[in-house]
């Protein structure tokens, strides 16, 4: 089963899938797809992201394999739905997408083995973590100024059910930007899979339902640009398209110090 | 968590907690030359941040809890920003007044040898982040950036600081982080600790004194490794 969130007519819904462009409201109301706004697909608790875990997007960005997982955790206010609009703020020379399989956690899970990790997974949707490489900084690599940004991290549009997906999934997920295939992988590539996450993660962070591991991404990143539009497509979860937007049509124009002023006089 | 006593809005500390790291004058001196070397190459431009999910998070008279792996913990003594307003893209002058008033924390991680990774394993552990028991309002501590704060081990007196060795203010800490990552009501800013934390293990008592905002006193226990009890399991 597919679910999504959405907003529609002053209140927000459970959905379905309902033929092609068209999705089903829980109040049994049919309405296109393009006509609600679209939220991540669950409640989301605590966001967990991972860096460099797959071999060939690792290669790409000149890193040797680790030994530990490189696991970065995000604030809630980078989570954004499906059809949403993200920043590049005007400084940014290199900002590229991530398409990443999400994994969402269904029951509590506190020092599991992973031979029953995957028992505790509620179900998968696709996730574009966004990425300023501009901001890196070597200190407590990647910060949030570039993986915790508002907005940044694209959620949707379904949570498909772990009972529909072969477990270990084994998906193709594919970017496509402005319509062009720049990104290819299959979640079978992982370095660390899912069920060593799981236990990795659990045995010192208890694991709540709503909790998201972002899995990582392959190779293929470019630099995207404001009017772009980025759609992230895995097998069988569907495309999550996302929209990049400039800083004027979030207020921000010019430096900090004038937007600063600017707030002030306004 | 059940939140600290707090008499103005936003009434709850609801929303993220957010720790800045490397904000003490001593956290850089005391990597020496190694901060100008691989893999650090300079010292940190922006503003440097760990987010402390909800499992880390205590309530006012909790123990710290250590197990196996975590033997020793390393204490962080914190002041806490709580957010009273969104804050996005706010000017440092104007920033305070996103702040309803402070908390007194105590981020306890394992010690860390590298500053490269966010080393969640060290960083986000269950039951690693006390808060003492008032929220004092904005109006009522006074200035933010010079508060002396004193960390008792086993009521001996070993660490003692001041708000005053920040590298950011409390204001411009609030406007870096709003910049690109809005601060809600019930969030909590962390402004950092000092490098060398007092190390705790199990059995000690930890108390936070932090000036005009109060004290926060917590035990180190040994936590239990059950797994969550799961009914819906059939073996």
């Amino acid at each position: 089963m597919k679910r999504a969130r959405v907003a529609y007519s002053g209140a927000i819904h459970e959905a379905t899938p309902a033929g092609a462009d068209e999705i089903r409201l829980d109040d049994g109301r049919v309405v296109g797809e393009a006509d609600v706004v679209w939220l991540p697909p669950f409640e989301a608790g605590t966001v967990i992201a991972l860096g460099l875990n797959y071999a060939d997007h690792a290669k790409e960005l000149a890193f040797k394999a680790q030994d530990e997982p490189l696991v970065f955790l995000k604030g809630p206010g980078a989570l954004i739905g499906h059809r949403g609009a993200t920043r590049r703020p005007a400084d940014a020379t290199f900002m590229h997408y991530e398409c990443e399989l999400a994994v969402v956690i269904g029951k509590p899970a506190r020092h599991v083995a992973r031979d029953d990790a995957m028992a505790h997974i509620a179900g998968y949707t696709i996730a574009n973590d966004y990425a300023i490489r501009d901001y890196l900084e070597n200190w407590y690599r990647p910060n949030l100024r570039v993986k915790s940004r508002d907005g940044a991290t694209a959620l949707g549009p379904w949570l498909v059910d772990a009972a529909d997906v072969a477990a270990p999934p084994q998906l193709a997920l594919q970017t496509f930007v402005n319509g062009r295939q720049t990104q290819s992988g299959n979640t079978r590539d992982l370095v660390f899979d899912i069920a060593f996450l799981i236990e990795y993660l659990s045995a010192f962070m208890t694991l709540s339902p709503g909790d998201v591991i972002l899995t990582g991404t392959p190779e293929g990143v470019i630099d995207v640009g404001v009017g772009d539009e980025v759609v992230c497509e895995i097998e069988g979860l569907g495309r999550l398209v996302n929209r990049i937007a400039g800083d004027e049509e979030f207020g921000r124009a010019g430096t900090a110090s004038a937007r600063g002023a600017q707030r002030k006089s306004a | 968590m059940s939140s600290p006593r707090i008499e103005v809005a936003p009434f709850r500390l609801s929303g993220t907690v957010y720790a800045t790291l490397l904000n003490h004058r001593h956290s850089l001196a005391s990597l020496g030359d190694a901060v100008s070397a691989k893999p650090y190459q300079g010292a940190p431009k922006n503003v440097v941040l760990a987010v402390k999910p909800r499992p880390a998070l205590l309530p006012p008279g909790s123990n710290v809890l250590v197990d196996d792996e975590s033997q020793e913990l390393e204490v962080g003594a914190a002041l806490g920003l709580v957010i009273g307003t969104t804050a996005c893209a706010v000017a440092a002058t104007d920033a305070l007044g996103h702040v309803a008033g402070f908390v007194v924390a105590c981020d306890c991680t394992l010690p860390r040898t590298s500053h490269y990774r966010p080393q969640i394993r060290a960083m986000a552990r269950d039951a690693s982040c006390a808060f003492g028991a008032e929220v004092v309002a904005r109006e009522r501590a006074g200035d933010p950036d010079s508060l002396s704060i004193r960390v008792f081990v086993d009521d001996e007196l070993v660490r003692s600081t001041s708000t005053a060795d920040h590298v950011r203010s409390a204001a411009q800490l609030i406007a870096d982080i709003s910049d690109f990552m809005t601060l809600r009501p019930g969030d909590v800013v962390l402004t950092g600790s000092a490098p060398d934390g007092a190390r705790v293990r199990n059995g000690a008592t930890v108390a936070i004194e932090i000036e005009s905002v109060g004290r926060l006193e917590t035990r180190v226990a040994m936590a239990t490794r059950a797994a969550i009890a799961d009914p819906t399991r059939s073996r």
